[in-house]
């Protein structure tokens, strides 16, 4: 058996390569486009995950972060030409100072109030982004085009190294949050979501413990933000709109909340919906919400969830008809 | 920050009165759908997401009965009832199926109506921006109250939403449906046994509480210009309403929109840049200080 840790570290690094050798297979600059894109919002999406599907804590503001990260990014770039990697782990301090502060409000809030308040403050940043003209642009988003240096040998301004250094962004906050949920901190995030009054009989502190979370969360989802930035060259307020969020919380409903990469797996889903529903349909809304429905009232778990079950359901299945002579004790205790 | 132009107006009786009674005007319209929201959120505990689409649907209904008939009485009777019919079809076929159910599923439907409701509206509609104009009834000199200026139409419409307060209050407090509301709130599963329908029930809270934002809607057609996409705001605003004033509380949800309404008047004399900010510092310290907000019983 190998160590977990290092399982993930080699699969990482095996994801990596097949995402780098892509472009050289299928030579497409909109193949380009979409993962850089995947990489900016599955990882805004898999943030999401670690407090919903591990802390049972359902925010419906966490496009404030992807927003915050975006603008953040943008602003420092435009403003002061800081090497990007140290513009990066500025704007990640910045999203989790704010993380902080409105984590340390919603916390302790009950599900559906933290659900709203969430959105409450994501609604402030949004308005503070339209009304603060002078540094954020306004309406008309953050223009101008956002600077990019080289460093290390690096030039993102070139669309094939800016893919790379996504993937590479995108692998990284994977194996980071994957590292995360299997500490025991991420055991202890699982407890509190199960059963937050025992977890605090057995002296846990369960608001400081959510409110990591929220923390941890907000920096991932500030660094998909990140990656959005430097993708589109500027930041819109529409990333830090609420149907960011609203899509967020679809993505990660669509493809499944236990799997660790169910929301990858939304993302991919819903990116590709998107691009599909905007080719055929007018009114993307519409078509948008109508399969929401179907999924929310039909299927009513995520897609890699429903494989999940069905793979574990056939497996027991398959297990049980084969033992039906002599059921060993040993198999059941499993 | 403009603080003079604040401590300006704060001691002429004419900014005041002009102040005040567009903080009046924000705040019953904003009354009107929260107190549908929180209705629904004290009998079925769901946060009704998709409420700001009926005041929405409540405005274009207005405007289109106003234009065939050009009779305000029957516009406001049109966006009341044309949303109240929409949310008893919404309720029946999608939010019954997610009462109890976990969070994530009910703000999942609510986003994908929401949705398709903004959708529908731009199909039938239009996206532009749209205005239905006052009608001819309120077209007549303002009035002059102590130097203020006040259009005839802002009192009618204070008026009117101040009377569906007063007969909501007296109806949830002395009638037998107000009883079994309250009742249902406190324990749905008793008033189950004790022989009343509660699925009924509930759809009749819930196109209760889209009648109201329907007649909101209604109410803000004339001076309110209608875009699909005008309930989101509203909504939020109404939660906050719900959360400073308490969930479950009518009385809570009267007091809370009047105070946000001027809370937005003033402020954007004082803090033009920073008057949304207020609004949620408002809500950040109701519930860091009570959580339970400033009439309700339950904490947040």
């Amino acid at each position: 058996m190998m160590r977990p840790a290092f399982r993930d570290a080699l699969l990482g690094l095996t994801g990596f390569l097949v995402l780098a050798a892509l472009p050289l297979v299928f030579v497409s600059s909109a193949l380009i486009d979409f993962v850089i894109r995947c990489a900016a919002l599955g990882l805004f999406a898999t943030s999401l995950n670690l407090l919903v599907g591990y802390g049972g804590m359902v925010s419906f503001g966490h496009g404030l972060f992807f927003g915050m990260g975006a603008y953040s990014f943008g602003i420092i770039m435009q403003r002061t030409g800081m090497p990007i990697p140290l513009a990066i782990l500025l704007s990640l301090g910045v999203a989790a100072l704010v993380a902080l502060v409105v984590g340390a409000i919603c916390v302790r809030l009950k599900e559906i109030y933290f659900a709203f308040v969430t959105l409450a403050f994501q609604m402030l940043v949004h308005s503070m982004i339209i009304a603060w003209v002078p540094v954020t642009g306004g309406d008309q988003g953050l223009r101008g085009g956002i600077p990019r240096p080289p460093f290390l040998g690096i030039n993102l301004a070139d669309q094939k190294q800016l893919y790379l250094f996504a993937a590479a962004l995108l692998i990284i906050g994977l194996l980071a949050m994957r590292h995360i949920v299997s500490s025991p901190f991420g055991y202890t995030l699982r407890m509190i979501r199960d059963n937050p009054v025992r977890a605090g009989f057995l002296g846990i502190d369960v608001y400081r413990t959510r409110l990591t979370a929220f923390v941890l969360a907000g920096m991932f989802a500030s660094l998909g933000g990140v990656i959005m930035s430097l993708f589109v060259s500027g930041a819109y307020p529409e990333f830090a709109f609420w149907t960011m969020s609203g899509e967020a919380v679809f993505i990660v409903m669509l493809g499944g909340t236990v799997a660790f990469l169910g929301p990858m797996v939304g993302t991919v889903l819903l990116l590709l919906l998107n691009d599909f529903v905007t080719r055929v349909a007018e009114h993307h809304g519409l078509v948008l919400g109508i399969v929401i429905l179907i999924f929310a009232l039909g299927l009513r778990k995520g897609l890699l969830d429903f494989v999940m079950d069905w793979i574990e359901a056939r497996r027991t299945r398959r297990g049980a008809a084969s033992l039906v002579p002599a059921p060993s004790p040993e198999r059941i205790a499993t | 920050m403009d603080l003079n132009a604040l401590t300006e107006c704060l001691v002429s009786a004419s900014c005041m009165v002009t102040q005040v009674t567009s903080g009046f005007i924000i705040g019953m319209l904003l009354f009107l759908v929260a107190v549908g929201l929180t209705l629904i959120f004290g009998v079925m505990k769901i946060v009704n997401f998709t409420h700001g689409a009926f005041y929405m649907l409540g405005a274009y209904f207005a405007m289109t009965v106003f234009q065939f008939t050009n009779s305000y009485g029957l516009a406001l009777l049109g966006a009341a009832v044309g949303a109240c019919v929409i949310g008893v079809i919404v309720e029946r076929l999608f939010m019954q199926r997610v009462y109890g159910g976990n969070v994530l599923m009910q703000l999942l439907v609510c986003y994908a109506l929401v949705l398709i409701l903004d959708d529908l509206v731009r199909i039938v509609w239009g996206p532009e921006f749209k205005a239905m104009g006052m009608p001819d009834a309120f077209r007549v000199p303002p009035l002059f109250i102590m130097g203020g200026v006040v259009p005839p139409f802002y009192l009618f419409l204070i008026a009117a939403a101040l009377a569906m307060a007063i007969i909501l209050g007296l109806a949830i407090a002395r009638t037998r449906f107000g009883k079994t509301i309250r009742a249902a709130a406190h324990n749905p599963a008793m008033v189950s046994v004790l022989g009343i329908n509660t699925g009924l029930l509930f759809t009749g809270v819930f196109a209760l509480g889209c009648l109201l934002a329907g007649l909101a809607g209604g109410l803000a057609a004339p001076v309110r210009s209608l875009t699909p996409g005008m309930g989101f705001s509203i909504l939020i605003e109404s939660f906050i309403v719900t959360v400073i004033g308490g969930m479950g509380s009518i009385l809570g949800a009267l007091v809370g929109a009047v105070l946000l309404g001027l809370i937005r008047t003033f402020g954007a004399l004082g803090f033009p840049l920073f008057t949304e900010a207020l609004m949620y510092l408002a809500m950040a310290v109701v519930l860091i200080v009570k959580p339970s907000g400033l009439f309700g019983r339950e904490a947040a």
